[in-house]
């Protein structure tokens, strides 16, 4: 049930089992087994936190390369808007657009322009009596991950609107195939460049019956160097760009959560405070809130695990880009503009198995939990994570679940061994 | 009588920023038990008034919860001043919550009454000058 195909991987060569990623996974999905650590598949988020803690550098991001795209005849690219804050002295985004024609794309769709249409269309969504407050953005994939393992209750208040990324790929294939009508759908290869390994995620896995528009995801980190030699400081940059203030916005925490033109809202970003506001929500304890924005990384998207710039200077140079830009490109089509067309939502989010329950039956789990009560009165509370559990709740609850051997505490060992000793001594003694 | 579980905490008067801390373990505690997140919410909305309670009013003081196939019950209890009038306290907006408390966002006189309205079953046992003791109850669908 809860098969999905991620994009964080370990290279066990490089990995030393060194307990740092263990401490930081914000779902507990790690352990560490026979020197190394290993992945729990079904409650991985692919935030990406281990991937950036790592000091090994033996955690990984899997996405497409440019090569990927060979067996297309048309590419399309779909930078993120995050991709513009990442470049010293840049004063027009038309360069790095045009840097993506120059290195082999065919045309250029920006997320920044779909995210103005996604943040107009959500003014319109918020306006509906039939919906459940506060609303919860659906733009960050971890988010709606961890969402549905681990605060199932609220499911209902999240925004079944698509992200911008997807909005983007399908008006990207719909201009394509209108410019070019000898095109088909399997001629058009869509490619997001992505500031996380969690969309690459998405793309792979699509979402609930929802199937991804797009076919590749390429990391802003891959694909820099190549990017930066192909910029020409060029007079006459192509006049590609098509998106204001509010798209370039959504780049960094907060921004869609402005765009709303609603002062009633709150914006949230780094996975330990997403999870505190999604469990303020769910106890009912945040005051009475219209929007809640929240991002699993710090800073927003611009402090993705993929990016090459820290957050806050990228944040900071996307400032100075959005100055003279109006405040947003995007108007929506006349005459439909009270109602959200159906092709922006998606119908169900996924379901998956709750990943903290114990077992199946209630009283199973029942008499593990006391088991694990008594056990972790036993532990040394201290943490360690020598035994490859994060803390000694968890690895009490692993050896209760039968995945961990009591004798892996190393602290208890050592006591017992050293009582052993004494007894010895005292015999000796006699 | 059947199978329980018993989780008991400290709560401790000193520190009030760390008051809600019972609940939140809990909260993940009931998750782990598979219980339905409509009763977890009741529960921890529950605990988390009267464990804010027993901060404000009685500096403290310990927090049951047994787990059993049918129910899942919250003794709550202090050494605190003792609840005078326990109608009155029962009242919504009644509140003898001290102006610091109330410039934090609590003492707004809901606590007693949402601890009645989260809970199938409630029961007050309270002496001034001696404590309180509160029992919760939720019954869990069979």
């Amino acid at each position: 049930m809860n098969n999905y195909e991620h994009s964080v991987f370990l290279d066990v060569n490089k990995c030393i089992g060194c307990t740092t990623c263990l401490r930081h996974c914000p779902t507990q999905a790690i352990r560490i087994r026979n020197g190394h650590a290993v992945i729990n598949q079904a409650r991985c988020i692919d935030c990406g936190e281990c991937i950036k803690i790592c000091p090994k550098k033996a955690k990984k991001a899997v996405c497409n390369t440019l090569k990927d795209l060979d067996g297309f005849k048309y590419k399309i690219a779909l930078p993120a808007p995050t991709l513009y804050g990442q470049f010293d002295n840049l004063e027009d985004v038309n360069f790095i657009l045009e840097g993506l024609i120059n290195i082999g794309f065919d045309d250029v769709f920006e997320v920044a322009t779909a995210a103005e249409l996604v943040s107009a269309y959500t003014r319109l969504y918020l306006k509906r009596e039939d919906i459940k407050k506060p609303v919860i953005s659906s733009a960050c994939p971890v988010v709606l991950r961890l969402i549905c393992l681990r605060f199932p209750s609220l499911k209902e208040n999240i925004m079944p609107m698509l992200p911008p990324m997807e909005i983007a790929a399908r008006l990207a294939r719909d201009k394509a195939k209108g410019e070019h009508p000898e095109l088909s759908d399997e001629d058009i290869g869509v490619c997001f460049i992505s500031p996380c390994p969690a969309k690459a995620s998405y793309v792979k896995n699509g979402f609930g019956e929802y199937k991804s528009q797009v076919d590749a995801v390429i990391s802003i980190s891959d694909i820099y160097f190549q990017l930066i030699n192909a910029m020409k400081h060029s007079e006459n940059v192509m006049p590609i760009s098509n998106s204001g203030r509010i798209g370039i916005g959504w780049a960094s925490s907060g921004g869609e959560a402005t765009a709303l033109m609603n002062d009633a809202y709150l914006a949230a970003d780094g996975i330990e405070n997403v999870n505190h506001i999604l469990d303020e929500i769910e106890n009912d304890t945040i005051p009475p809130l219209e929007f809640i924005e929240l991002n699993a990384c710090t800073g927003g998207c611009v402090g993705g695990v993929l990016t090459m710039q820290n957050p806050f200077i990228a944040k900071a140079k996307l400032q100075t880009l959005r100055r003279y830009l109006p405040v947003s490109q995007t108007k929506l089509p006349k005459g439909e503009s009270q109602d959200v067309p159906d092709c922006y939502f998606f119908s169900e989010l996924p379901t998956y198995y709750p990943i903290s329950r114990l077992s199946s039956s209630m009283s199973e789990s029942m008499r593990m939990m006391s088991e694990i009560q008594k056990l972790r009165g036993e532990l040394p509370g201290i943490d360690c994570g020598a035994c490859g559990a994060p803390t000694c709740r968890a690895f009490a609850e692993d050896v209760v679940k039968g995945t961990a051997n009591i004798k892996d505490c190393t602290i208890m060992y050592r006591s017992e061994l050293l009582q052993y000793l004494d007894s010895k001594g005292d015999e000796s003694d006699s | 009588m059947s199978e329980q579980v018993i989780f008991t905490f400290d709560v401790d008067g000193d520190d009030f920023t760390s008051a809600g801390q019972a609940s939140s373990q809990v909260k993940r505690n009931l998750r782990q038990l598979g219980i339905a997140p409509d009763i977890i919410k009741r529960v921890s909305i529950a605990m988390y008034e009267g464990e804010i309670n027993m901060v404000i009013h009685a500096g403290g003081g310990t927090a049951n919860v047994a787990v059993t196939e049918e129910y899942i019950e919250i003794v709550l209890s202090d050494q605190g001043p003792g609840i005078k009038d326990i109608t009155q306290a029962m009242q919504e907006g009644f509140s003898t919550a001290p102006d610091d408390v109330r410039s934090l966002g609590f003492g707004a006189g809901m606590g007693l009454p949402n601890m009645k309205r989260y809970t199938d079953y409630m029961d007050i046992q309270s002496q001034v000058d001696v404590g309180t003791t509160i029992t919760m109850r939720v019954n869990l669908p069979s």
